[in-house]
């Protein structure tokens, strides 16, 4: 019986060993296949010296060989980033008074709204866009299809997440630290802004690094509502292109060193994600020992 | 005075961030209702999907996510249990996984849609087909889904392992019947996120199982998701505003219909379980 029982468990280490195996092989391979894809192009413009030139060069002329990722770079971080910056305030703002002032009838309702458009599509995110914002912008500062559209949506598409995460880790905090700053008679806004929010940190700035990330990488909604016009971004009424657009737009017909400068921006949003989930990881460690120590 | 203010601030960031949301939501009931009947479920697109249905469309998806599912599931659980029950802690090997995991969680989704098309479609000579398309899904819900199952079967409490260990039942017996179904919420939870993720997607399916709207006849062919039909529908077909609300709502419906299923199908495994061990 004993031996048996045992049998059965070597026979199971070693399938989940096989899976483990399978799944880093797995992983690997995406890795290998994306750097291999996009090696000659790399490998060719390092041996001209010209590879800097990706990253400052206006220039997006790929059927010409002129590779000027710049204005898409650009483009992508600023829609980022305004994304984030609308999304943030609005996000925390909510889950705070979802947390702390709304009736538990209406917080529950609430709830249940953020759960259901957390879970909609983004290319639902982009219809929306392009048949109602687009023309709505375009009333007001023609051409609509424009860095603007591309922000509200993006605001709209990571709203949930961030309210949601933000909500579960202003949950979490102690009762004592509510139950301690009543007891100092401090006010509500006074215990909210210096109390719960700094001991909430490092939950919420995990769950915006998340909607940044997601953000970032999301390229259907902004290809619908961005006009995708390859330039600097200047204006918000702008048309720009950003990197995910541009790799989903050119990928149907590139070939040769066109189809490989599409690789090597996927490899470039891949270190850019790469870096954010670093810094979060490194943000909620920094935090935890600073709480341990304080 | 100041305690107000802040109130009211509050207030205003909650009342326009449900007012855009309803706004969003209710867009796409209304207009999704309007053109919406049940033989466009069924149908067969006509006219770029002007008129007709989603019938073929609403097949290649289901196929999609079925293949995804098959291969990322058992492949993902199983991982998910050796790296928290069997990996101990610092052995690099676990880690390096963990890792990499992490990072792949992050990697946009077109990025996924270009290693299956070097990968799938072009290497393994599966072409634009629902079978690489699957199959790139599947890689896109792994990390996801492993990294949610961990998380979940670590949280268990090592007094149950010991109990079980103690009773003198095997490690798998152990992990079967009591580590498993403990951790239940967390692979619920992880099998709602790559059911939506893998539903909604469109950017990694574009260039592995293309735009073809036709039936599939089996899985080397073509097949367009609901996502990708909305979106071509939107941008590249003039006038397909209300078949593309129509497929939204669908779509919308879809999830949300498959993520209850998910819940119960699991409960109901699992509790059967329990009341036996």
């Amino acid at each position: 019986m004993h031996s048996n029982g045992s049998r059965v468990d070597r026979r199971l280490t070693i399938l989940l060993l096989g899976m483990a195996g399978a799944t880093a092989l797995l992983l690997a391979l995406i890795m290998l296949f994306l750097l291999s894809e996009a090696w000659s192009f790399f490998a060719n413009r390092w041996m001209d010296g010209s590879w800097l030139q990706l990253f400052y060069s206006q220039n997006w002329y790929p059927l010409e060989g002129q590779f000027g990722m710049a204005p898409m770079i650009l483009s992508s971080l600023a829609v980022t980033v305004g994304a984030v910056a609308l999304a943030l305030p609005l996000g925390l703002g909510s889950a705070i008074f979802l947390q702390f002032y709304a009736s538990p009838r209406s917080a529950q309702s609430f709830r249940l709204l953020l759960n259901v458009l957390a879970g909609i599509p983004s290319v639902v995110f982009g219809l929306w866009g392009l048949t109602r914002l687009v023309p709505l912008i375009t009333s007001w500062q023609p051409p609509g299809a424009s860095m603007l559209a591309a922000i509200v949506v993006l605001t709209l598409m990571i709203l949930p997440t961030i309210a949601l995460t933000s909500a579960s880790s202003l949950a979490s905090v102690p009762r004592e630290l509510l139950a301690g700053s009543t007891a100092l008679g401090l006010r509500r806004n006074t215990q909210i802004l210096y109390i719960i929010l700094p001991a909430a940190r490092a939950g919420i700035s995990s769950g915006v690094l998340l909607a940044t990330a997601r953000a970032l990488g999301e390229t259907l909604a902004v290809l619908m509502v961005a006009g995708n016009v390859v330039q600097n971004p200047s204006g918000l009424f702008e048309p720009v292109r950003v990197l995910t657009a541009n790799i989903a737009l050119e990928m149907a017909y590139a070939m040769g060193d066109h189809r490989a400068s599409l690789f090597a921006s996927g490899l470039l949003l891949t270190v850019l994600v790469w870096l954010l989930s670093w810094f979060a990881h490194h943000v909620s460690r920094a935090n935890k020992q600073e709480r341990q120590h304080g | 005075m100041a305690d107000r203010v802040f109130t009211w601030l509050l207030l205003a960031c909650a009342l326009l961030v449900v007012s855009a949301l309803l706004w969003v939501l209710s867009d796409v009931v209304l207009q999704g209702t309007a053109h919406f009947s049940w033989q466009f479920l069924f149908a067969a697109p006509i006219d770029a999907g002007r008129a007709g249905g989603i019938g073929p469309i609403l097949v290649s998806t289901l196929w999609l996510l079925l293949i995804a599912l098959i291969v990322a599931l058992p492949l993902g659980l199983g991982v998910a249990i050796w790296l928290s029950e069997f990996a101990h802690g610092n052995s690099r090997f676990a880690s390096s996984t963990g890792i990499t995991l992490d990072i792949l969680a992050g990697v946009p989704s077109i990025v996924y849609g270009l290693f299956g098309n070097a990968f799938f479609s072009i290497y393994l000579g599966l072409g634009f087909s629902l079978l690489s398309g699957g199959l790139t899904l599947a890689c896109m819900i792994l990390p996801v889904f492993v990294r949610t199952c961990e998380a979940g079967l670590r949280a268990v409490n090592d007094d149950w392992r010991r109990g079980a260990l103690a009773l003198g039942m095997t490690r798998s017996t152990a992990i079967w019947h009591i580590v498993l179904p403990a951790a239940r919420p967390a692979i619920v939870a992880g099998l709602i996120l790559s059911i939506g993720r893998a539903t909604a997607e469109t950017a990694a399916l574009l260039f592995t199982s293309g735009y073809v709207d036709r039936m599939p006849g089996s899985l080397l062919d073509s097949g367009r998701a609901l996502a990708v039909h909305i979106y071509d529908l939107s941008m590249n077909v003039t006038g397909g505003d209300g078949a593309a609300y129509a497929s939204a709502l669908v779509l919308v419906t879809l999830i949300i219909v498959l993520n209850t299923l998910a819940q119960s199908l699991v409960d109901h495994w699992f509790k059967r379980r329990l009341k036996i061990a």
